[in-house]
């Protein structure tokens, strides 16, 4: 990759150890990537603020950040490990650590919004601007719904291209390889939002491209199931976009069987003890559904459900009803490597979210039962 | 002595004796990144360390987080002098190297294969270029 006379200076520390340390970062992923240069960004989104996500080691990297440096475009964070508002059942040490990261990063001067879903809460650049996004949600989301286009970034990339202010033009930058080459042709009535989200995870676990194609109607595509797929695809593989206008490609069919196979990989029990909702979390239109579904009606079971704070903000009374309902209302975090919920507490939970189980399952070792919202509800409320 | 042309990835100049793989590794789920061995019972590297050695392996999997983890072996004294990936090099070793100030190439398409574990290998990165010290 090329650098300017300007980025090389920057790279020698002519500019200080935090623009050198970004250049070497930038540096080795543009090398990675066969990119040509570097290119300017609008946003950086940064991913890597859980204390369970970067460890001890992002604890220590982070805080060595030279106390100069700071972001030079508009930068957001993702979910940390807790709501930092409640009185949460974490150990002394985790919060002292996860304390030490959002102090990094403040330092440097993003702006602590502690979500997933940037894309719902923030006016994000226009279409066809370019961004560095390293939630994989996210950034299939605004690549695939929005026409903004990033690639799917690292918590190191991400910080990297946040503090130059660029990112190495290569991969889904570059609008001749936003192009898919197989394309999954549904052949079942895809209706809930957890089946658009096993969509998303076979499409995302079948391609080995950065762009997958979707035989389906884009008209249909609200925020919420484009949520479900963007979130599928992100867990599943390397894919970083999904197109619903789709020529020359190998059709590959998502049939009864294909579905089953993703769902009973993710989905190992009947019930839950416990009700998650998010991951990503929830917005607007996903608390207004589920307050209308549980109207007048209790959780069975203990519920939590993961929001950014800025959306609570927004609809103070159908908070007020869910909580009514005995919801937990979490902020701040997502249930992605949470520790808030432990195989100490919970055997099994059911949740509507593939991401949510996929991670439930894998990193927290707890049984799930994956259903879609309204089945949730109907089932699990009175 | 044999030179082998490879892509800088993160520069720098290092040599040690090389451990070689034909796997992938899990940066995340594979290391004890206190004495920097792999501690993977199905890795053909199962219990070696990667410490002082000129690591030749395929390319990383696994969560982008892993880059974490060089930073952890180098912190801790632990982590390779050098490394060649032998496919194409991933952005988990490329930005793991990067802040952990190790010398990385791509070494795809060159053949490592007759190579043995403890020859003497040097990494120029900065001129791209790989030597065998042969025997």
């Amino acid at each position: 990759m090329e650098l300017t006379r300007k980025e090389e200076k920057a790279l020698q520390g002519e500019y200080g150890d935090g623009l050198k340390l970004a250049y070497k970062i930038l540096l080795s992923i543009g090398n990675a990537n066969n990119a040509t240069k570097l290119i300017p960004i609008q946003w950086a989104h940064i991913s890597g603020v859980n204390f369970n996500t970067i460890g001890e080691a992002g604890v220590r990297f982070l805080s060595q950040i030279d106390k100069e440096t700071k972001v030079t475009v508009t930068t957001t964070l993702n979910p940390m490990g807790y709501d930092s508002k409640k009185n949460n059942n974490i150990s002394e040490s985790f919060k002292a650590n996860q304390l030490s990261i959002i102090n990094s990063y403040l330092s440097l001067g993003v702006i602590p919004s502690f979500t997933c879903i940037p894309y719902e809460i923030f006016n994000l650049p226009k279409k066809g601007e370019i961004v560095s996004f390293a939630e994989s949600n996210a950034a299939v989301f605004v690549n695939s719904i929005l026409g903004i286009k990033t690639n799917k970034e690292s918590s190191l990339s991400s910080l990297a291209s946040a503090i130059t202010g660029k990112t190495p033009y290569s991969d889904l930058l570059i609008d001749d390889l936003r192009k898919p080459t197989i394309s999954i042709k549904p052949d079942i009535d895809i209706k809930t939002e957890s089946d658009f989200g096993l969509l998303g995870y076979f499409a995302g676990k079948i391609a080995k491209d950065i762009c997958v194609g979707l035989e389906i109607n884009s008209e249909s595509l609200d925020i919420i199931k484009s949520k479900a797929i963007s979130a599928g695809i992100g867990t599943s593989g390397m894919c970083g976009m999904f197109t619903t206008k789709n020529n020359d490609c190998e059709i590959i069919s998502f049939g009864k069987t294909e579905q089953t196979q993703v769902k009973d990989d993710l989905s190992t029990a009947e019930k839950g003890d416990l009700i998650v909702f998010g991951s990503p979390q929830l917005g607007l239109e996903e608390l207004n559904l589920l307050g209308h579904l549980i109207e007048g009606k209790k959780f069975k079971k203990p519920c939590m459900i993961f929001c950014p704070r800025s959306v609570t903000e927004c609809n103070n009374k159908m908070i007020k009803a869910l909580k009514k309902a005995g919801a937990d209302i979490c902020c701040d975090s997502c249930t992605c490597l949470t520790p808030l919920i432990t195989k100490n507490e919970y055997d099994s939970i059911v949740t509507n979210s593939i991401k949510c189980a996929y991670y439930m399952k894998h990193a927290n070792k707890i049984d799930v039962s994956l259903k879609d919202t309204k089945s949730i509800t109907k089932e699990y409320c009175e | 002595m044999i030179k082998i042309n490879c892509k800088k990835i993160v520069g720098g100049k290092a040599e040690g004796l090389a451990l070689l793989s034909n796997k992938p590794l899990n940066m995340l789920s594979m290391f004890d990144t206190k004495t920097g061995q792999i501690k993977d019972k199905d890795h053909d590297l199962f219990n070696q360390t990667v410490k002082n050695r000129v690591l030749i392996f395929p390319n990383c999997i696994g969560s982008s987080v892993g880059a974490y983890i060089f930073y952890s072996l180098k912190i801790n004294g632990v982590s390779p002098k050098a490394i060649i990936c032998t496919n194409k090099c991933d952005i988990i070793t490329a930005s793991g190297c990067a802040i952990s100030d190790i010398p990385l190439v791509d070494g795809t398409g060159s053949s490592f294969k007759s190579l043995n574990n403890n020859t003497k290998v040097t990494v120029d990165a900065d001129n791209q270029i790989v030597i065998i010290h042969t025997v």
